[in-house]
């Protein structure tokens, strides 16, 4: 009895806040893991002579096999998974299917000399979007949930209805028919690599970073007014009202502390959404980026760039909600200040 | 009341509600709900009308079939090519209204596999409550957690691009949501007395999922399918798009567009050729954008799901 006293005092001590965060990291590293585990076994689940679809018709038994130890197929499958994670965790990702032929010879690229200059250019557009769409759509979204029913709340709110139904390709391809080919003011294929210059550069990313902003400014801006307005219902805020605080102090004071976790829930859901949907703008504006490199892997079934890309894609969504999850538990005044 | 429904002289309450609703037909009541929906409802549904007709009957309003080819390739718009030929030579338009029966009714069949999947797990993890639930809850969190085009992007890959791996690929990727969606809102009635009493009386685990529980939970489920049906719709046409969804010769609205994305660079030349790869697109979010528009007037309807008041 005694014994199981003590020991409640000393859990007392460690911060509820910590003992969240470190639950919620553990969560987050077990879907990584079990991710990881799902996209290693796609490669299971090839027909069984997909080692000649790769070769060619032509190639000889021995080097079909050869092909097939190479990748392990001969070890059993957990065996084989721990031996390419532990790759993957040192930065070998395997070697492209493409390139490989049927009498053997072997002229196939290393998966991370193809990603890596990709994933810079992709790292690249995504951030020149991000730093465009975050301060425009909360700015909208905030000021929208604060007028709300206004004539400007009723305008945003339309067309930002609008853009969320477009595909894509859609907001792309308009943006490419008026400012490249009707009034020639941006180049339409973003042609860059990484001789070009940071000025020219961002001038050529301009039509495929704006085609982003466009299509995640609207998701971004309904969910943050979506939070706002929820936030502005509670009792709390009613309260605050109610005592005579003036509105900035409301806003400030009530309002904003608690609105942190929402806002940035939105910010880290649509910088994740960004991750899915520069795949499609990329292919539009010819973008050398990963999401190109990918959808040409899907088309030729190179399963090892896909399997890297999917990994890449899949690792960057999970730990922006991750790290979303962390901050909305570090900055919920509830749990900062436990009874 | 001196209505005659008392026949025998005594009163019965059941007899007087049934004559006020014999007043108005199904059509009428209908009607009158109908009547309250907002313009953009009803511009929803104009629309969604339209496409379902053009996609019904497109083998009788095509002028062409969808892979005839003629010997002009990149014909301009004229009268026996309304909007052009492709750069095999096929007619734009039949291709058009070919590919609304093809994207529309794969996006449909993909969307209610992903509710019976999702729908009648959700329905028995809420009933059941066990370990089945826990695990399907857990795998669902993974599912999730992986973005679904990147996803479907992977399978593809493994499975190859063929309709039927299509609708099944992202059939069971979009069960996940409808799954979280169903059993959430069948946890709220499986508590109910009268599921109890269903169980009490014997009846199976069908007969509960579908006599007790699923009428109560359609409100947020039709919503839920709208929506759904713009994901499911997007991502096929994107997929399409990226040359991995619906393959050729199958006219589909996604691949037309990819196929004649070439047209843009002639815009200062000829507006019209520059236009034809946009209108396959156009044709995309006007139909999302009405899908959107009655689902929206369908949840002020049905529930206080508002963010106003």
């Amino acid at each position: 009895m005694l014994q199981t006293k003590i020991n409640h005092r000393v859990f007392i001590h460690v911060h509820p806040v910590l003992t969240t965060i470190i639950q919620r990291l553990g969560l987050g590293l077990l879907t990584l893991f079990v991710v990881t585990v799902i996209i290693f076994s796609s490669i299971e689940f090839l027909p069984g002579d997909f080692g000649q679809a790769v070769l060619g018709q032509a190639a000889l038994p021995e080097t079909v096999e050869a092909f097939r130890r190479e990748l392990g197929l001969d070890r059993p499958p957990v065996e084989r998974y721990f031996m390419w994670a532990g790759n993957v965790l040192t930065g070998d990702l395997g070697t492209s299917f493409s390139g490989r032929d049927a009498s053997g010879v072997d002229r196939s690229r290393d998966v991370w000399q193809l990603i890596q200059p990709r994933l810079a250019n992709t790292l690249f557009l995504a951030s020149m979007a991000a730093l465009v769409a975050v301060p425009l759509s909360l700015a909208l979204g905030i000021t929208a949930a604060l007028y709300r029913n206004s004539i400007y709340d009723r305008v945003v709110n339309a067309t930002t209805l609008t853009t969320i139904s477009f595909p894509e390709f859609f907001v792309g391809y308009i943006l490419i028919l008026i400012f490249a080919t009707y009034f020639k003011v941006f180049p339409s294929l973003a042609n860059i690599s990484d001789s070009t210059p940071l000025l020219e550069k961002i001038y050529r990313s301009t039509l495929p970073a704006f085609a982003l902003t466009l299509v995640i400014v609207a998701h971004m801006m309904r969910m943050t007014r979506a939070a706002i307005i929820n936030l502005l219902a509670s009792p709390y805020i009613e309260m605050a009202q109610l005592k005579g605080a003036s509105k900035a102090k409301v806003i400030l004071h009530h309002a904003l502390p608690n609105a942190w976790a929402p806002i940035v829930n939105v910010i880290a859901f649509n910088l994740a959404y960004l991750v899915v949907g520069v795949v499609v703008v990329e292919v539009v504006f010819v973008y050398p980026g990963l999401g190109q490199l990918m959808v040409d892997a899907v088309s030729s079934r190179d399963i090892p760039v896909v399997q890297a890309c999917a990994l890449i894609f899949a690792g960057t969504y999970i730990l922006l909600n991750l790290f979303a999850d962390v901050i909305s538990i570090i900055t919920n005044p509830r749990l900062l200040h436990p009874r | 009341m001196n209505t005659p429904n008392t026949t025998d002289g005594s009163y019965s309450a059941a007899n007087e509600v049934t004559l006020v609703k014999a007043r108005r037909s199904v059509l009428q009541n209908i009607w009158r709900t109908l009547k309250t929906a907002p313009p953009t409802a009803w511009f929803g549904m104009v629309v969604i009308t339209f496409y379902l007709i053009v996609a019904l009957f497109a083998s009788l309003l095509a002028p062409h079939g969808q892979a005839q080819v003629f010997p002009m390739a990149y014909a301009p718009w004229s009268e026996e090519f309304i909007l052009g030929t492709d750069a095999l030579g096929r007619d734009v338009f039949s291709r058009l209204i070919y590919g609304a029966q093809n994207t529309i009714g794969i996006a449909v069949a993909t969307t209610l596999l992903a509710f019976l999947i999702g729908g009648s797990l959700g329905l028995i993890a809420a009933i059941s409550r066990n370990w089945l639930d826990q695990v399907l809850s857990r795998f669902v969190d993974v599912l999730m957690a992986i973005p679904s085009l990147i996803f479907a992007l992977m399978l593809l890959s493994i499975f190859g691009s063929s309709a039927m791996n299509l609708i099944f690929i992202i059939a069971v990727l979009d069960a996940t949501r409808v799954f979280r969606l169903t059993r959430a809102v069948a946890l709220n009635v499986v508590v109910m007395d009268y599921v109890e009493a269903a169980k009490l009386r014997g009846e199976g685990l069908g007969w509960i999922m579908r006599r007790e529980i699923l009428p109560n939970i359609m409100p947020p489920l039709v919503a839920e399918f709208g929506l759904r049906f713009c994901f499911v719709f997007l991502t096929i046409a994107a997929l399409s798009f990226l040359g991995v969804g619906i393959q050729p010769p199958t006219a589909d609205w996604g691949s037309m567009v990819r196929e004649n994305a070439g047209l843009i660079q002639f815009a200062e030349y000829d507006l019209t050729a520059a236009l034809t790869p946009m209108i396959p697109a156009a044709a995309i979010a006007l139909l999302t954008v009405a899908v959107n528009f009655v689902v929206d007037w369908f949840l002020h309807q049905t529930s206080g799901l508002r963010d106003e008041h």
